[in-house]
């Protein structure tokens, strides 16, 4: 993302909407600027913020006489007065930034939008986790806090080995260059994101191990991790890990539940049986 | 899409919010879904949600392009329930936020007679997620269970703006923009309705809780915990 600065009036409204803290007023352009290296290309100032199209000029005469009288306006905090915010074509490796960091852009890998996949969302179709599994989403870097792919590294080339099954259609997997070590694509190791989701599924006995080792590698990155873990219920939605949690020590609170009411449309499930 | 699942925030803060989403199966069920995500939807709005959304194209609170100066003292801000409806128009994920289990409940029993095919989620506390599936006579089929935050937690923000900003799981709400948010609230330069309609707009899939930032503006105001 750049901001122009033949349209930039320096009202710093986009500094404040900057999920990463990359935006600040030069003090000698006195312009609006992007750190490149900070910017995750996550739209937020470009697409959250509203717009006006007012003259430049005329917006920079009217704070500079407002500044000298030390008028207080207060304007609206969400909006670009002069659409100076500025959209710039990303290249290889640049462009993974926007594809892990603005949920509105599809991952080609995963034809969903945002940094996963469909998880447990829909296990009541794919039974992805089954009864004897425990599904896993370690999300780096969130909230705002950004991460960068070398330390996604980290946690990776720990958990493989480990008896887990990387998710083979999670973004991060697809950039995997070998799953057996978690080795990412070395091109990608310094991009910065808003976050990623690595995801993988074990067998339920397997949770303490690979839960003390999450918390482990976490412990030793420069950035936060969120952990989801997910079971599959049984007839009557109970589920052992709910127990296994708690008897490890990890609280919980928020969950999502899946309600088993989906199911693959006619024609999929009648090519199902046929195969 | 795990955008609502690491909300921060205790039980108490946390007991009124329930996000309701259908989402179709990607080579399963998605290539008739539209009709019957428009659907999800417009069953919905029936149930008064305080927010509605779809993950490609927004919430009923959405940034305007072009905005006429006059907004700095009259902003128009009408919730938009009929552009999400009929914004859909590919597969996508979409939702609807409540403020109360009631009408959870009510929703939740509509789809199920309605039976879309859709695979239905509630992201709210376990327990209240838990009772309304029994209210309703359905059995859970998995969950996913939010462990919360670890790594290098003494770079996240304070409990209100942390609040505040995990209500979208994107990230796309900012710790400082939260911030100044309380602090305007704080200061009296905005109303907390003020407020959380400038939060609302740049949550790009529609899953911010108005009703429940209102309240956290409200106890970060008078410093109540």
């Amino acid at each position: 993302m750049i901001i122009d600065p033949k349209k930039c009036v320096a009202c710093g409204n986009c500094v404040a909407v900057c999920p990463m803290g990359a935006i600040y007023i030069d003090p000698v352009k006195r312009r609006a600027t992007v750190n490149q290296d900070e910017c995750v290309e996550c739209y937020t100032c470009f697409r959250g913020m509203s717009t006006e199209h007012l003259n430049p000029t005329l917006v920079r005469g009217i704070r500079k006489l407002g500044g000298f009288f030390r008028w207080r306006f207060d304007p609206e905090p969400d909006v670009c007065p002069t659409a100076a915010i500025t959209e710039q074509e990303l290249a290889w490796p640049r462009i993974v930034r926007r594809a892990f960091s603005d949920p509105v852009v599809p991952h080609e890998s995963t034809g969903v939008h945002g940094r996963g996949t469909e998880e447990v969302k829909t296990n009541d179709i794919t039974n992805r986790v089954g009864t004897e599994d425990a599904g896993f989403t370690v999300e780096f870097g969130r909230p705002t806090i950004g991460v960068r792919f070398w330390q996604i590294q980290e946690m990776t080339r720990a958990l493989a080995g480990t008896g887990i099954e990387f998710e083979p259609r999670n973004p991060v997997t697809s950039l995997m260059a070998d799953t057996s070590t978690g080795e990412l694509r070395p091109d990608i190791l310094n991009e910065k994101i808003l976050s990623a989701i690595v995801e993988f599924k074990t067998a339920l006995p397997n949770v303490p191990r690979v839960l003390s080792l999450v918390k482990e590698v976490a412990g030793r990155l420069d950035t936060v991790v969120a952990v989801g873990v997910s079971a599959r219920c049984d007839a009557q939605g109970e589920n052992r890990l709910e127990e296994m949690l708690t008897r490890e020590g990890f609280a919980y609170n928020r969950g999502k539940t899946n309600l088993g009411l989906g199911r693959a449309s006619l024609e999929v499930a009648e090519a199902a049986a046929h195969t | 899409m795990t955008n609502t699942l690491h909300r921060y925030g205790d039980e108490e803060s946390l007991r009124n919010d329930f996000i309701v989403f259908a989402i179709p199966c990607r080579g399963h069920n998605d290539h008739d879904s539209v009709p019957k995500l428009r659907r999800f939807l417009r069953l919905a709005s029936r149930h008064h949600p305080v927010n509605l959304g779809d993950g490609s194209r927004g919430g009923i609170y959405r940034p305007s392009k072009a905005l006429n100066p006059l907004a700095h003292w009259r902003r128009e801000g009408e919730p938009d329930f009929e552009t999400v409806i009929e914004g859909v128009s590919s597969p996508t994920t979409v939702a609807a936020v409540f403020d109360n289990r009631e009408a959870v409940e009510a929703f939740v029993a509509e789809l199920r007679q309605e039976d879309l095919g859709l695979s239905i989620n509630i992201s709210a506390l376990v327990d209240r997620a838990q009772e309304c599936c029994e209210d309703v006579g359905l059995a859970r089929h998995s969950v996913e269970y939010s462990l919360g935050f670890m790594g290098k937690t003494d770079r996240l923000a304070d409990r209100h703006v942390l609040e505040l900003s995990t209500m979208c799981g994107h990230g796309m709400i900012s710790f400082t923009f939260a911030r100044k948010m309380i602090d305007w609230v704080k200061e009296g330069r905005r109303t907390p309705e003020q407020a959380c309609g400038y939060l609302s707009r740049f949550c790009s899939c529609g899953v911010f809780n108005p009703t429940r930032a209102g309240e956290i503006l409200e106890r970060a105001r008078r410093r109540n915990s």
